[in-house]
C-alpha cells in the first residue's frame, strides 16, 4: 500500500476496506458484462445457425414453395377459372405461383434472406400462424408469448425444487456417508437414468388412471376457472405431474454429483482442522464445506439446467402442456416454419438467460471472481 | 492391459459392476437371439402388417407366463382344423344332396379365450348351396347360429365365446336353457363342444369347403399382442440390438471425437483451440431437440441420418470444455516434455501420449452416454421422429401411449422395462468406473 502514512488510524483502515469492496463489486460487474456479452453474442449466432438448421439446405423453401402453391391453387377456383383453356388456366397460374413467391422473398438466394429471417426471428415479428391465443390472437409473437410463461412455469418449479431439494439430501447424504441410507440411494440412482417423460407415462398411470386424484394433463382442463383463485389452482393441479417427472428425472443425478463433491471436500485440511477444533457438525457443514463446494454444484446444476431445457419440451408433450415444447412439436408437423424459428429462437434466449442467470449466482457465491484471481466459468 | 486388471480389481471391490455386467450381457443376449433367430425383415412386416393380416393371433392378451400366477390358466390360442374329420354325404333326390361334417374339439378350461371364430372357404359350381352351421354344447343342446347361401371365397363367424363356451343351467330340465338368473360372469363350461357344419348342395360333387376354428388364446408367448394382434415380443427381442447399436455408436462417436478434438485444440492452441471453442459455445445455444426434431421431420427418418446429425451436435458441448481442461493440465506434464525433447511429432505426442493418459477418465462418460442416446433415440420415437423401417422400444412405447391409457400394459411394461434395464445397466457400470478410474472420487 501507498499511502502507509495513514494507515495506523482507525478510519484510514475503513476507507481502505470500502475501496477494496468497491474495486470487488467492479470486478464483478465487468466480469458479468463481458459474459453477457458473449453469453448475447454468441445467442445471436447460435440463432442465426438454427435458421440454416431449420431451412436444411433447401428442403425448407421447397416447403414453404409447396405451402404458397396449395394457398394460391386453394384461391384460383370459380367460373371464370373454368372458362379458361387448360393451358391459360396453367400459365396463369404458374405467372400467380411466381408473384407469390416474389412477394414472399422466394426468388432471393437463402443467403439473403437468411439475415431478414434472423431480423424478424430476433424481434419475433414473424407473422401470422395457423395457431391462435386463447384470446383468439393468430400473431406468431402473441402465441409465443402466451406459451412461454407456461413453458417458465414448469422449468422454473422443478428446477428450483431440484436445487434445493438436491442439495438437502444430498448434504444429509455426505453426513451419513456409509450408512444404510446412503448407500441405498447411491445404489437407486442408475434407476433414474431415464428422462422425465419416461417416469411421465407411468406417475399418468398411477396418479391419472389408478388413483383419479390428478388430471392426465392439460393446463386448464375443460373450461375457463372463473375466479383467479380457481384458475390459479386448476393451474397448479396440473402442474404437479409434469413437474415430478421433471424432478424425478433430475435429482437423482444431482444429488448423486452433489454428494460425491461434499464427500471430496469435507477431507480438506482446512475442514480437518476445524472439525479437531469441535466445531458442531451443522455448522461445520455450512460454512466450511457447502461455502467452497457451492460454485462446483452450480457449475454441476448448469449442467443439469441446460439438459432439463431438452426434458422439457418432451414432457410437455406427453402431458398436453400447452407451452413452447409443444408448440414446437406441432409447428414442425404442421410445417410452419414462422412458428418454429420462432420458438427455436425463444428456447436459444432462454437457455442464455439461463447460463446467464447461473454466471450471476456464480459470482455472488465464488469470491475468487469478486476478489481477484478471476473465475474460471 | 492395464485398463483390464483395474476393471477386474474394481469388480472385486464393487459388485455393481458384476450386476451391471451381467444385465448388460443378458441385452446382448436378447440381440444376438434376435440377430439370428427372426429375420428383420419379417419383423419388420409383421410390425407393420394391418390387423386382418394377424388373423390368426389374438387381440390385446398378457404373455402366457403370467399363468403361473393365476390359480386357473388362461388358455393359449389353438386351431381345429377342419381336415382332421370326416364328411358324411347323401344325396335326397337327383337335385339335392346333403354334405355334412362336424367339428369336435374339448375345451378343458374354466376361463373363456378372448374369442373364437370359424374361418371357412366354400367353392361350388355354378348352383349356390345352403350353408347350416350348428353349435352344440355339451349338454347336448343345439343352436343354429347360421343358415346361409354363402358367397365363393372366405367367410368366418365369430362366435360370443362367453356365451357359447357356457352352459346354463335350464330352467324346465330340458337341456340348453337360458336361466336369466345366471348371470355372465359364470366359469366356462368344461367338456366336447361341436361345431356341425351342413351344406345343401345341388349339383353333384362340385361342393368343398375348408376352414378352421381358432380358439383364440387369453394369454400369448413372451410379451403378449398388442390392439393390432402383433406379437410384442418380435419388437421387443428387435429393439434391443438396434438400441444397443445405436447408443453405442452415438456415445464412441461423439466420445472419441470430441476427446481427440479436445486433445488437438488443447495441444496446437492458437486459432485452432478458439475456432473449436467459438463452436461450442454457438452450438450449446442452439436448442438440441428441436433441431433434430426438424431433420427427423423435414429431411429423412433414417436413423443412421438422424444418428449421424446427433453426433455432429453432440461433440460440441459442454463436455468438450472439460476434455480440453484435461488436456490442459496435462500438456505441461513432464513426460510430455520429455517427448518434445526427443522430437516426437504432434501427432505422436498426441494420440501416443495424451489420449491414452486421459482415456480411463473418459471411459465412464462413454459407458454414460450409452443410455442417454438410447433413451434419445426413443424420446424421438416418442415425439413422431421413427424410422418407419426399424422396430425400437420407443416407438412402440409411442405406438401403445394411449393402449397404455386404457389399461393394457403389455405392450408398454416391456420396451419399458427393457429400456430401464438398459439404463440402469449401463449408468451403474459407469458411475461405478467413474469411481475407479476418478482419482478424487476413489473410496467414496
Amino acid at each position: 500500500m501507498k499511502d502507509s502514512a495513514v494507515q495506523g488510524t482507525e478510519g484510514a483502515r475503513r476507507e481502505l476496506e470500502r475501496g477494496e469492496r468497491v474495486r470487488a463489486v467492479g470486478r464483478a460487474l465487468r466480469y458479468l458484462g463481458i459474459r453477457s456479452l458473449i453469453v448475447v453474442l454468441t445467442v445471436m449466432v447460435g440463432i442465426y445457425a438454427a435458421i440454416w438448421v431449420t431451412n436444411l439446405g433447401g428442403v425448407g423453401d421447397e416447403d414453404r414453395r409447396a405451402d404458397i402453391r396449395a394457398m394460391v391453387a386453394l384461391g384460383s377456383r370459380g367460373p371464370h377459372w373454368r372458362e379458361m383453356t387448360q393451358e391459360v388456366r396453367e400459365e396463369t397460374l404458374e405467372a400467380a405461383f411466381q408473384a407469390a413467391y416474389r412477394a414472399a422473398d422466394l426468388d432471393q438466394p437463402f443467403f439473403l434472406r437468411s439475415f431478414r429471417y434472423f431480423g424478424q426471428a430476433v424481434s419475433l415479428s414473424l407473422g401470422d400462424t395457423r395457431f391462435h391465443t386463447l384470446s383468439g390472437s393468430n400473431v406468431v409473437r402473441d402465441v409465443l408469448l402466451e406459451r412461454l410463461p407456461r413453458t417458465l412455469l414448469i422449468f422454473g418449479v422443478a428446477n428450483l425444487i431440484t436445487f434445493l431439494v438436491g442439495l438437502g439430501i444430498s448434504l444429509g447424504l455426505s453426513r451419513r456417508y456409509g450408512s444404510f441410507l446412503d448407500r441405498a440411494a447411491t445404489l437407486l440412482v442408475p434407476l433414474f437414468a431415464a428422462p422425465p417423460w419416461f417416469h411421465g407415462l407411468f406417475l399418468i398411470v398411477i396418479f391419472a388412471i389408478v388413483l383419479k386424484i390428478l388430471p392426465f394433463g392439460g393446463f386448464l382442463g375443460t373450461s375457463i376457472p372463473e375466479t383467479s383463485l380457481a384458475y390459479t389452482l386448476t393451474v397448479l393441479k396440473h402442474l404437479v405431474l409434469p413437474v415430478l417427472a421433471t424432478v424425478l428425472g433430475t435429482l437423482p443425478y444431482a444429488v448423486y454429483t452433489n454428494r460425491a463433491l461434499f464427500l471430496i471436500h469435507s477431507s480438506d485440511d482446512h475442514v480437518e482442522m476445524a472439525k479437531s477444533k469441535g466445531l458442531r457438525a451443522d455448522r461445520l457443514q455450512r460454512r466450511y464445506i457447502l461455502r467452497p463446494v457451492l460454485p462446483a454444484v452450480i457449475t454441476n446444476f448448469a449442467f443439469l439446467a441446460i439438459v432439463a431445457w431438452e426434458a422439457v419440451i418432451i414432457t410437455e408433450n406427453v402431458f398436453n402442456w400447452p407451452g413452447l415444447g409443444a408448440l414446437v412439436l406441432q409447428a414442425i408437423q404442421m410445417h410452419d416454419v414462422s412458428v418454429v424459428i420462432g420458438a427455436v429462437t425463444l428456447l436459444a434466449v432462454l437457455l442464455g438467460v439461463t447460463i446467464l442467470f447461473l454466471d450471476i449466482l456464480y459470482v455472488v457465491v465464488d469470491p475468487r471472481v469478486k476478489f481477484g484471481g478471476g473465475g474460471d466459468a | 492391459m492395464d485398463l483390464i486388471k483395474h476393471v477386474a480389481t474394481g469388480a472385486r471391490r464393487y459388485p455393481s459392476i458384476t450386476v451391471s455386467l451381467l444385465i448388460i450381457l443378458f441385452l446382448i443376449g436378447i440381440s444376438l437371439y434376435a440377430i439370428i433367430c427372426i429375420p428383420l425383415s419379417d419383423a419388420i412386416e409383421m410390425w407393420n402388417a394391418p390387423p386382418h393380416e394377424l388373423f390368426h393371433m389374438p387381440r390385446s392378451v398378457p404373455p402366457a407366463w403370467t399363468n403361473l400366477f393365476r390359480r386357473e390358466p388362461l388358455p393359449e390360442t389353438w386351431h381345429v382344423p377342419m381336415e382332421q374329420f370326416e364328411f358324411t354325404e347323401g344325396r335326397f333326390s337327383e337335385a339335392a344332396g346333403l354334405t355334412a361334417i362336424e367339428i369336435t374339439f374339448d375345451y378343458s378350461f374354466t376361463t373363456f379365450p378372448s374369442g373364437m371364430t370359424f374361418f371357412y372357404d366354400v367353392d361350388y359350381g355354378s348352383k349356390r348351396p345352403i350353408l347350416t352351421l350348428t353349435w352344440i354344447k355339451p349338454d347336448g343342446s343345439e343352436e343354429e347360429v347360421i343358415r346361409e347361401i354363402p358367397n365363393r371365397g372366405s367367410s368366418r363367424y365369430n362366435f360370443d365365446a362367453e356365451e357359447d363356451l357356457l352352459v346354463r343351467p335350464s330352467v324346465d330340465g330340458e337341456p340348453g336353457g337360458k336361466d336369466p338368473a345366471a348371470d355372465r360372469t359364470d366359469r366356462a363350461t368344461q367338456g366336447e363342444y361341436t361345431l356341425r357344419v351342413e351344406a345343401i348342395t345341388f349339383e353333384e360333387n362340385e361342393f368343398a369347403i375348408d376352414g378352421e376354428i381358432i380358439v383364440y388364446g387369453s394369454v400369448h408367448g413372451v410379451a403378449g399382442t398388442d390392439y393390432r394382434r402383433r406379437d410384442v415380443a418380435t419388437a421387443l427381442f428387435w429393439g434391443a440390438p438396434i438400441a444397443i447399436m445405436f447408443g453405442f455408436l452415438a456415445s464412441i462417436g461423439t466420445t472419441l471425437l470430441g476427446f481427440t478434438l479436445a486433445a488437438i485444440g488443447a495441444w496446437y492452441g492458437g486459432w485452432v483451440d478458439a475456432t473449436l471453442q467459438r463452436i461450442t459455445e454457438v452450438n450449446m445455444m442452439i436448442p438440441f431437440l428441436p433441431t433434430i426434431m426438424v431433420v427427423g421431420f423435414f429431411l429423412s427418418t433414417n436413423l443412421w441420418v438422424l444418428l449421424g446429425f446427433i453426433v455432429g451436435f453432440s461433440i460440441f458441448t459442454g463436455r468438450l470444455k472439460t476434455y480440453r481442461a484435461m488436456f490442459l493440465q496435462l500438456k505441461s506434464a513432464e513426460y510430455i516434455e520429455a517427448a518434445r525433447a526427443y522430437g516426437a511429432s504432434n501427432l505422436r505426442i498426441i494420440f501416443r501420449y495424451m489420449i491414452p493418459h486421459i482415456f480411463p477418465a473418459v471411459l465412464p462418460h462413454l459407458i454414460l452416454g450409452i443410455p442417454r442416446f438410447v433413451f434419445l433415440e426413443a424420446s424421438l420415437a416418442f415425439l413422431g421422429v421413427a424410422d418407419p423401417q426399424l422396430l425400437t422400444w420407443g416407438k412402440m412405447l409411442s405406438e401403445a401411449r394411449s393402449a397404455l391409457y386404457q389399461g393394457e400394459y403389455q405392450s408398454v411394461l416391456g420396451p419399458a422395462l427393457l429400456l430401464l434395464l438398459t439404463g440402469l445397466s449401463f449408468s451403474m457400470l459407469g458411475y461405478t468406473l467413474d469411481r475407479i478410474f476418478n482419482p478424487r472420487l476413489r473410496g467414496i
